[in-house]
């Protein structure tokens, strides 16, 4: 176990080690050098880029530089805004983008299991066309739309929830419900498959003949199997939405990661999408990491070497 | 004669597939007196596991239905019983067992817990007690630390300790009958001899009786006091051992007795393979089902079907040349005209 | 019941012809898929739905009087009539013609992008499978490394590096979608390197262009169908995505996205204006998605019955 948690934890180093010296050069293959462009940044800035992150220098030494930077949990500053760090951005944002997020993983992934589940035990009957529908609904209309159609009805006609905003936990109401709507469907859809494929081992009909009723043989046998490959997949998912929705976050106008960063996009602001693409990156790792932990203990199977 | 633990008659089983209606069981008869091991041999889809999951009705329905007959077990007819009551006696007085014990056991439970599941669905016995009795019946099937072994999950087991398991959960509630749905098939063959001593063994210390479903004649010679032949759906021959083994009177059953191996009796010997495969039974033949494979096909074989005849009070079979106007024939097993 | 008479009774051996005899009609396994295919229903309704689509977005435009960039002050912000179908845009720009000219857009990035997908996953997977070992396990620890940080993330990062259009959306969703189709087709080839039946094949004599012929491509071709039917609407998805936080294709050009997100804008008051696209939008996933698990069961013999 000490072994396998090391070896996925070198893994996870690497990893975030190539993602970001992938956005480092990404960001360095600008054409026409952005970070030493003098007639769009401000000279104060410059200045202060110039000495703390060595602006001036060969790129390899940026490279240095910005590595021992971020090893030190310092992300970087804003190129365009004076006194803006991309710390102080996810400071601010990170909080709210994780609370819509853990909103709607919640109500996704609960959701989606028990869809699935109800979906699996009751296949080709009235329960099972009813989730197959959703959840091919879920995933093939976009979620701005699905936004779109909360706001109009929930939000503009009916008004039983604010339009857009942050603030009061009333605000969490409609995007929560665009963003769950997805990940229900996507989840639903992945347990059922699971729960069909997990339905037709022989361990099932083991478990039939030992008397078992099929409550018992859903409950005991059949749930617990059917979702070790869901974790992987919620996993992901789960970091995906903790740093926010781009889509959801600009609709609903929500301070989040995912809204700072498109407009880091918009402004052409080089060192806060780099930034923050670096703790992206970071948190999707972990995330990752705590899953393969997860699935050790989840599947007695999973060889330890 | 008393009364069989299992009497099978005239059953009929189908499955509903695309193209059509799969006649899988066309009239089996069967029974199993208490203590008795019954084989049922054939070749792959000749229905043999199907008949024997019906009795548990273990086939999901759609798209297999019971078209015909009764599974008369202990005089109860388990065809009409609804499921809720054959719940009840899955385990508790049926016991079974399957083919691959590699994905037969849960692989996320303790070897253990899957024991004890069994017991506590059957028997309302403490935890404590349900261990005891597990951890007995580990042992009595040769698992030996059965306490630790308790404890592990069925990928710490080798392939002949996972069977071992399974029989292990199949009888922990000295169910009166055991099914084995050919239980040696996935092993090497040295375990395979170990499953069958063990099978023989329990019969011995627990009473069970055993209805054992496979294509291997030698186990059957090992194990069976009974034995029953089926193809494509139907009974062909049913004998004691001896019979089988020694008078076989269907044409069928000679093919697969010289389809065995019989290492060191004559160099020349050759393995005789049946040539040709079963008919599809979407669509079976009118006449016998094993006319187009016989060497002895007579022109009325493929016309009609053949009656069974009864040849001693324990052997029937179902052939033309039981027939008084059949011609004689020598007996390529026996040597005999007959 | 005829009577049995001694002629009944005269020896006639067995019929090795019948013996052999196959019910069941054989076919290929494309024309198996297909017959399965045409019995869904749903499959061939979403095929038909989806050729509409083409069809609409080749020729609508074609034969409007209007065209999708000209304005006309005079008629802005007008519901659905007669005469504008789908209404008008607040520069008073036909809405139906801009939706399927905005048809053209998305399908074009989507199905060009595809397909570049599809041959770099299919060379990638190849040589990754082909080679195995060491060069396989780096390999796919590569495709791994780049999926641990969502496809949206890169595409809007190579959005950054490339500037926008029509051009540079094409390449960044070309670059970035390969993953799971190079994963697929790895699978496929190494399973089949070691699987028993080419072995067979092998012994046989059969030549290395005859194993691809016969074995390689009938077995590949299946799952990678499958994967093409998926990845053409996320590759819509994700352009539309892009184009909806305005990261897509610059103006006049529109896509589906663009227009939901100018519709989206004035949503409380004209809802129509975001409801065409949406809706084309939705329909046109719904039809890919749909078709996509027609053909997954329509593919895997392992189906058949």
């Amino acid at each position: 176990m000490v072994k396998y948690t090391l070896k996925r934890l070198l893994m996870a180093v690497v990893t975030l080690w190539v993602i970001i010296t992938m956005t480092f050069v990404l960001m360095h293959a600008i054409p026409g050098n952005p970070f030493a462009d003098e007639k769009r940044i401000q000279p104060e800035i410059m200045a202060n880029l110039n000495a703390k992150y060595g602006l001036d220098k060969p790129l390899i030494e940026q490279y240095g530089i910005y590595m021992s930077n971020l090893v030190r949990g310092d992300f970087g500053v804003s190129l365009k805004y004076q006194n803006r760090t991309v710390n102080s951005l996810i400071a601010q944002g990170f909080p709210v983008s994780m609370t819509l997020g853990a909103a709607a993983c919640l109500i996704g992934i609960g959701i989606g299991i028990l869809f699935g589940i109800i979906a699996g035990i009751n296949r080709g009957r009235l329960p099972d066309y009813a989730v197959i529908i959703l959840s091919i609904l879920g995933v093939s209309v976009p979620s701005f739309v699905f936004a779109s159609i909360f706001q109009y009805i929930f939000g503009a006609k009916l008004q039983w929830a604010p339009v857009a905003g942050w603030g009061a936990p009333v605000f969490l109401i409609l995007p929560t419900l665009a963003l769950g709507l997805r990940m229900i469907a996507y989840i639903a859809r992945m347990m059922r498959t699971s729960m069909l494929d997990v339905l037709s081992q022989d361990y099932i009909k083991t478990a039939r003949a030992k008397g078992l009723t099929e409550g018992q043989v859903i409950r005991r046998h059949t749930i617990r199997n059917a979702i070790t490959p869901i974790i992987t997949v919620a996993g992901v998912m789960v970091a995906g939405t903790l740093v926010g929705s781009f889509v959801i976050e600009n609709i609903f106008n929500i301070p989040g990661m995912g809204k700072y960063l498109v407009n880091a996009v918009k402004d052409s602001d080089y060192t806060v999408i780099l930034g923050m693409t670096a703790f992206y990156a970071m948190i999707l790792v972990a995330v990752t990491f705590v899953v393969d932990i997860l699935y050790v203990i989840v599947d007695p199977r999973v060889k330890l070497d | 004669m008393s009364e069989a633990l299992l009497k099978i008659d005239d059953l009929h089983v189908s499955f509903a597939t695309y193209a059509g209606k799969v006649q899988a069981v066309r009239g089996v008869d069967l029974s199993l007196e208490k203590g008795e091991i019954v084989a049922v041999v054939g070749e792959s889809g000749c229905g043999k596991s199907v008949t024997a999951q019906t009795i548990i009705r273990l086939n999901p329905s759609p798209p297999c239905s019971i078209d015909g007959g009764s599974i008369l077990f202990q005089g109860t007819d388990l065809t009409s019983l609804p499921i809720k009551e054959i719940r009840k006696l899955r385990g508790s007085k049926i016991g079974m067992i399957f083919q691959d014990p590699m994905t037969s056991l849960d692989p996320t439970k303790q070897v253990g817990t899957q024991i004890i599941e069994a017991i506590r669905r059957h028997e309302k016995v403490s935890k404590k007690e349900a261990f005891a009795r597990s951890v007995e019946m580990l042992e009595l099937v040769g698992i030996s630390n059965p306490v630790e072994r308790m404890k592990q999950y069925p990928h710490e087991f080798s392939g002949g300790m996972r069977q071992r398991a399974m029989i292990a959960m199949a009888l922990v509630c000295h169910p009166e009958l055991l099914i084995a749905d050919e239980p040696t098939t996935a092993l090497d063959v040295t375990i395979q001899a170990q499953i069958v001593d063990l099978l023989l063994s329990l019969r011995e210390k627990l009473g069970t009786s055993i209805l054992i479903i496979t294509h291997d004649m030698g186990v059957v010679a090992d194990i069976a006091d009974r034995v029953t032949i089926m193809y494509a759906g139907m009974v062909v021959e049913s004998g004691t051992v001896e019979e089988i083994f020694y008078n076989p009177r269907h044409p069928y059953t000679w093919g697969l007795l010289k389809s065995i191996p019989k290492p060191g009796v004559n160099g020349k010997e050759r393995l005789i393979p049946i040539d040709g495969t079963p008919p599809d039974l979407l669509d079976p033949p009118v006449g016998c089902p094993f006319a187009d494979r016989c060497d002895y096909a007579m022109a009325v074989c493929r016309e009609q079907m053949p009656e069974t005849t009864q040849l001693s009070d324990t052997h029937q079979t179902r052939c033309w040349l039981r027939h008084q106007l059949a011609p004689k024939i020598k007996n390529p097993i026996t040597g005999r005209e007959d | 019941m005829k009577e049995l008479t001694q002629e009944l009774f005269l020896p006639v051996g067995k019929n090795p012809d019948n013996a052999n005899r196959i019910t069941r009609p054989t076919t290929t396994y494309f024309k198996d898929a297909w017959r399965r295919l045409k019995q869904n229903k749903i499959a061939i309704s979403s095929l038909i739905l989806l050729a509409l689509i083409l069809l609409m977005a080749i020729f609508a435009p074609l034969f409007s009087q209007y065209d999708y960039s000209s304005q006309d002050m005079f008629a802005v912000n007008q519901w659905p009539s007669a005469e504008h179908w789908f209404g008008t845009d607040s520069l008073g720009r036909d809405l139906f013609v801009r939706c399927w000219s905005g048809a053209q857009v998305s399908l074009f990035i989507a199905f060009v992008s595809t397909m570049v997908n599809v041959l770099i996953g299919i060379v990638y997977g190849g040589i990754s499978g082909y080679f195995g070992g060491r060069v396989d396990m780096v390999m796919m620890r590569l495709v791994e490394i780049i999926y641990s940080v969502p496809d949206l993330l890169w595409v809007i990062l190579l959005m950054v590096v490339m500037g926008p259009g029509l051009h540079t959306i094409i390449i960044a969703i070309s670059i970035t979608g390969w993953g799971s189709m190079a994963r697929i087709v790895r699978g496929q080839v190494l399973q089949l390197k070691q699987s028993e039946y080419v072995m067979a094949a092998r012994t046989l004599g059969a030549g290395g262009g005859r194993i691809i012929r016969k074995h390689l491509i009938p077995n590949t071709m299946g799952p990678i169908i499958i994967e093409l039917t998926f990845s053409i609407p996320s590759a819509i998805f994700t352009e539309a995505t892009l184009s909806y936080l305005s990261l897509g294709v610059p103006v006049p050009l529109a896509s589906w996205g663009t227009l939901a997100n100018e519709g989206a804008r004035v949503l409380q008051l004209m809802p129509y204006q975001i409801l065409f696209p949406a809706l084309l939008l939705s329909l046109t996933m719904l039809g890919f998605n749909l078709l996509g698990d027609g053909l997954r069961d329509a593919l895997d013999p392992k189906l058949r019955r």
